[in-house]
């Protein structure tokens, strides 16, 4: 499974690896759902996008699908390490009034 | 324009290939010089095209997709990516952003970021015909 999932207190956070595409979408949409479910009482999702090796729009639907998610069950959604073109496509959808948004720090 | 090269690819409309369009186009334009950044929104725009077809021109089914790549001497790179789908009956609504024809977890960004990451995008299309979109990307490339 393309994801890494760790567990602290009430938050949950799924690191996201490889490419985010249409075909890679659907495995990365269940791990995270999965981990979501799996994790009673949690009242934050991170999504680190650190591992992340392209995103394309589809990037973009899997953040608003875990956006709609989150809000019936009170848990906040936080989106970090973007890459500054992952930032800019993330930024062309107005999630960022949905979900707290973080860039990658540069070296 | 002065055209140094060209190369076409043919694919099946599977969603495996569309990190195979992406990287192929990538390495036949990364012959200009180019930097990361410009190579990154080329794949971006090609993986946006090929997408596009295989969710909507072959909704339900398996059909051809035709993406072309020509390279330039004034640093041009010029994609289209075509297919022999349903078509767009409206090809102005289908490039609002945020328009989509589906539901779940489509953002409806697809037009939107290829505008954005391109210089030049044009649409043509035929409702049962198919769908050709081509793009432009100026490369300033690294030394400039």
């Amino acid at each position: 499974m393309p994801v890494t999932v760790h567990r602290k207190g009430e938050t949950v956070a799924v690191c996201l690896k490889g490419d985010i595409d249409h075909h890679t979408v659907p495995a990365l949409r269940e791990a995270i759902d999965d981990a979501v479910s799996a994790t009673p009482g949690a009242k934050t999702l991170v999504l680190d996008f650190s591992d992340v090796t392209f995103m394309d729009s589809s990037g973009v639907g899997l953040v608003m699908g875990r956006c709609r998610l989150c809000r019936p069950r009170g848990i906040a959604l936080r989106v970090v390490n973007l890459s500054p073109r992952d930032a800019r496509i993330m930024a062309m959808s107005g999630v960022r009034s949905i979900a707290e948004l973080g860039e990658r720090s540069q070296t | 324009m002065h055209k140094l090269n060209e190369m076409k690819l043919s694919f099946d409309s599977r969603s495996v290939n569309e990190g195979f369009a992406r990287v192929a186009v990538a390495a036949f334009a990364a012959q200009l010089d180019m930097t990361v950044d410009e190579l990154g929104d080329i794949k971006t725009i090609v993986s946006e095209a090929v997408t596009n077809c295989i969710v909507h021109a072959y909704r339900d089914t398996i059909g051809t997709i035709t993406v072309t790549c020509a390279v330039f001497a004034e640093g041009v790179v010029r994609v289209t990516v075509r297919d022999r789908g349903c078509g767009i009956a409206d090809v102005k609504k289908a490039r609002e952003p945020l328009y989509t024809g589906l539901g779940g977890d489509r953002s409806g960004l697809g037009f939107s970021v290829m505008e954005s990451f391109s210089d030049r995008l044009t649409v043509r299309s035929r409702v049962g015909v198919g769908t050709t979109v081509t793009m432009e990307k100026i490369v300033r490339g690294k030394a400039r």
